[in-house]
């Protein structure tokens, strides 16, 4: 493969994509904080709507549906961004903390 | 030809900044213990991303993940950090079992890096269809009011509900306390 070729390449953007995804995983699974599991959650978000635009512009073919879908992507994340952000604020203010080690009992 | 005998790898130049840029965001936002660099990962990471959508023809979606991720999903995120305290506890007890969870987490995400590293370079992916359509913004448009009418009235209901259901829940907390 040509590196010249490179921006033309779906498996480059693939490839980034896989990684984006994996750090999400991976920082969902190791952050010990909400805010800090939702921004790993916006990653994974990232990831798959990149997936969809590579899947638009390399293999489909109409191109406009790809972006319609990844504006979706976007309203959802906003979306779920404000209602999670609401939760976490209302645990805080019932716990005085957003960890997730001390938020194991639920009725509070 | 191209006018200029280098443009090729002036593109490409470009091309790896911007995924330097999308990669580095990534870790920034996942492996710093301040929140709030990582909330500062995480805009640089769709600054990159932007630019990712620069190179797949779509000019419009690159404005648009400025726009929502960094003007209103990070400014939220920053609002929520400064409401509560998040920094990352220390690891107080058996660091041994942090290092152990470490290692796990740390194993399952290499595991679907490569799986999905091998499948977008070996998988059987349909060769590129030729663009019927342009699409451009006004493309975009059209569809959005022709063919996609529905789930777009139903996202707008969404965000509806969003927006009631975050003040109805920042409301009832502060009643209780």
């Amino acid at each position: 493969m040509n590196v010249v070729h490179l921006p033309d390449q779906p498996a480059a953007y693939l490839i980034l994509a896989a990684f984006l995804l994996a750090t999400g995983v991976f920082g969902l699974l190791r952050r010990r904080t909400l805010i800090g599991m939702l921004i790993s959650g916006e990653l994974i978000f990232a990831a798959a709507a990149l997936n969809f635009m590579t899947v638009n512009r390399f293999m489909a073919p109409d191109p406009a549906v790809g972006q319609i879908v990844v504006l979706f992507i976007m309203g959802l994340a906003a979306a779920e961004v404000a209602i999670a952000l609401s939760i976490i604020i209302a645990v805080y203010r019932n716990y005085r903390s957003i960890h997730s080690k001390e938020l194991s009992e639920l009725k509070g | 030809m191209s006018p200029f005998p280098f443009s090729a790898y002036l593109v490409v130049a470009i091309f790896g900044f911007i995924v330097a840029t999308t990669v580095a965001g990534a870790l920034i936002a996942v492996l710093s213990r301040r929140i709030i660099r990582s909330v500062a990962g995480l805009a640089l990471c769709s600054v990159g991303l932007a630019g990712l959508y620069y190179f797949l023809n779509s000019p419009f979606l690159a404005l648009m993940e400025i726009l929502i991720y960094i003007g209103a999903v990070c400014v939220t995120i920053i609002f929520g950090v400064m409401l509560s305290e998040t920094d990352e506890p220390e690891p107080r007890e058996n660091p041994g079992q942090e290092r152990l969870w470490a290692v796990i987490s740390a194993l399952v995400s290499v595991a679907i890096f490569v799986g999905l590293y091998r499948l977008s370079l070996h998988g059987a992916w349909p060769a590129g269809g030729a663009a019927a359509a342009d699409g451009s913004v006004r493309a975009i448009g059209i569809a959005l009011l022709t063919t996609f009418s529905l789930p777009f009235e139903l996202i707008s209901l969404v965000l509806l509900v969003a927006i009631l259901g975050a003040l109805t829940l920042a409301h009832g907390g502060r009643k209780q306390s």
